[in-house]
């Protein structure tokens, strides 16, 4: 089952996603701007945003215990999947700080005094340098293993963003809850100890395309 | 004893029906530029009523679901008729009334408030309602009475958040007798000269606009006249970030973000953040109450 999907994906280019997560963004916004999002455009734009994110960091996430679990392979949608997470959390950070708070010393004031928001900042701070290496001359200057190293920042980015949702909201809504389990799930997997199919790479192959 | 405080925004201010639409469209063609230079005029700029539409489709009913436009869509159900309030505790004549039978005789006036939310948004709402005061003087307050607790209906099978347990229910709140029997304090059951939405807390709900939002609780079932402080939801779950008196408070920080600031709903993509003013600007009316008390630690 899993060689005749990896198969198919062959055929499937992973250039969309990055034109689908751009319409998705910019519609979004129209939804904001037209009033489709409620009555409190601003802070309906910055939780979509930032959920949008979570969820593709997720799927990024997914990506090596799925293929070590089951075999199916989507390795090279992952730089996609995380590239088009990051426009979101960009997209996120500036909603917050243009359309919310509106001015530099509250937006100051607030990463340095609201932990949630310090949380936040910090796994934008993380992303960033993954954000720019994500491309293959970053991975043939860093060298394939100096890159992967890098590149598990996304572990604590992830799980310092799932951290940040729980930690803003009021009472105990299920949403944020789930996206944390997910994310430490999603951890756990790696720790325990691979059994992989006779004659298939490890998980640590790096991503062509 | 209706009319013993006066709007300072007056009947005209309250959008007419007609408008409502005309504002929308507005709303939704300006331009964030128009948008942004209005921010630097402050407060008067922000004192349009909110609309209808807008006043019952962002709610916190949290028995209904924890978004914003939950309980605008899941509150339909909500049974409002018959109502009756049991009213206990120290009071002269306790017992199970008719809602009807509550407000009998009493003035139903119109009270132009702002209304704050904890969470740092607000709206001004043109609320339909009788003094809390005069409720009380007709069921006879007790001499030791020295708090007010209220509590919220619970009708599971039409509530979701409830079936969920999202927070404890059901939901309470609670003021001091002196704060309850302030001329500010309202029991509404309209808005607009409309019956209450159900997602607005009917039939009934209490508005204290000087203390956030989650202080005016929703669909009031019991009204009980006690003489030591009674529990208040938010101050369960959370005390540390919910205080029983909970005042509007620019200075004193929620744990986690700043009161000093709050949005308008209504504005749009761009609508100004604009500063939130001591008892949300009712200080010259309540702050007597709070007399040589530490708000800081009394939050």
């Amino acid at each position: 089952m899993a060689p005749a999907i990896n198969r198919a994906l062959r055929h499937v280019p992973a250039w969309p996603i990055y034109g689908l997560g751009a319409a998705w963004l910019a519609w979004l916004f129209w939804q904001g701007l037209t009033g489709a999002l409620g009555p409190e455009p601003i802070n309906a734009l910055e939780r979509r945003y930032g959920e949008v994110a979570l969820w593709l960091l997720i799927a990024g996430l997914a990506v090596t215990p799925l293929r070590v679990w089951s075999g199916v392979s989507l390795l090279k949608f992952r730089r996609a999947l995380g590239l088009t997470a990051f426009g979101f959390v960009v997209a996120h950070l500036l909603v917050w700080a243009v359309l919310d708070l509106q001015s530099l010393s509250r937006i100051g004031g607030e990463i340095v005094k609201r932990p949630y928001i310090t949380l936040g900042f910090a796994a934008f701070l993380l992303l960033v340098p993954l954000a720019v290496t994500s491309n293959n001359a970053s991975i043939r200057r860093l060298g394939a293993l100096g890159w992967r190293k890098l590149h598990r920042l996304t572990y604590a980015a992830v799980l310092l963003g799932a951290v940040h949702y729980v930690w803003l909201v009021k009472g105990w809504p299920v949403e944020p809850f789930v996206y944390l389990a997910l994310v430490l799930a999603l951890l756990a997997l790696r720790l325990i100890p691979a059994r992989r199919p006779q004659g298939r790479p490890g998980p640590g192959i790096v991503a062509k395309g | 004893m209706a009319h013993r405080w006066t709007n300072t925004l007056t009947r005209a201010d309250a959008t007419p029906k007609a408008a409502w639409l005309n504002r929308r469209q507005i709303m939704a063609g300006m331009g964030g530029a128009a948008a942004l230079l209005a921010a630097g005029q402050g407060r008067a700029q922000a004192l349009v009523p909110n609309t209808l539409e807008q006043i019952s489709s962002y709610n916190n009913y949290y028995e209904f679901g924890v978004g914003k436009d939950d309980p605008a869509r899941n509150a339909g159900g909500l049974v409002t008729q018959p109502w009756s309030i049991r009213v206990d505790g120290l009071v002269d004549r306790p017992g199970d009334y008719a809602l009807a039978d509550l407000l009998e005789g009493l003035t139903v006036e119109e009270r132009i408030y702002r209304f704050r939310c904890v969470e740092a948004w607000s709206m001004v709402v043109p609320w339909n309602g009788v003094e809390l005061a005069d409720v009380l003087a007709k069921v006879g307050v007790q001499s030791g009475a020295r708090y007010v607790a209220f509590e919220t209906v619970v009708q599971p099978e039409v509530m979701p958040g409830v079936r969920q347990r999202v927070i404890p229910f059901p939901y309470v709140e609670g003021l001091r007798l002196d704060e309850a029997m302030h001329p500010l304090t309202l029991l509404a059951t309209g808005i607009y000269g409309q019956p209450m939405p159900n997602q607005n807390g009917a039939p009934i709900r209490l508005v204290v606009p000087w203390k956030y939002g989650f202080k005016s609780i929703k669909s009031i079932v019991r009204i009980t006249l006690t003489d030591s402080q009674p529990p208040a939801s938010w101050n369960i779950i959370n005390g540390r970030e919910y205080g029983f008196y909970s005042n509007v408070n620019p200075e004193v920080s929620h744990p986690r973000w700043s009161q000093a600031s709050e949005r308008q709903i209504g504005g749009g993509l761009f609508s100004p953040r604009i500063d939130t003013p001591m008892f949300n600007g009712y200080e010259a009316e309540v702050a007597g109450l709070y007399a040589g008390m530490d708000l800081r630690a009394n939050y």
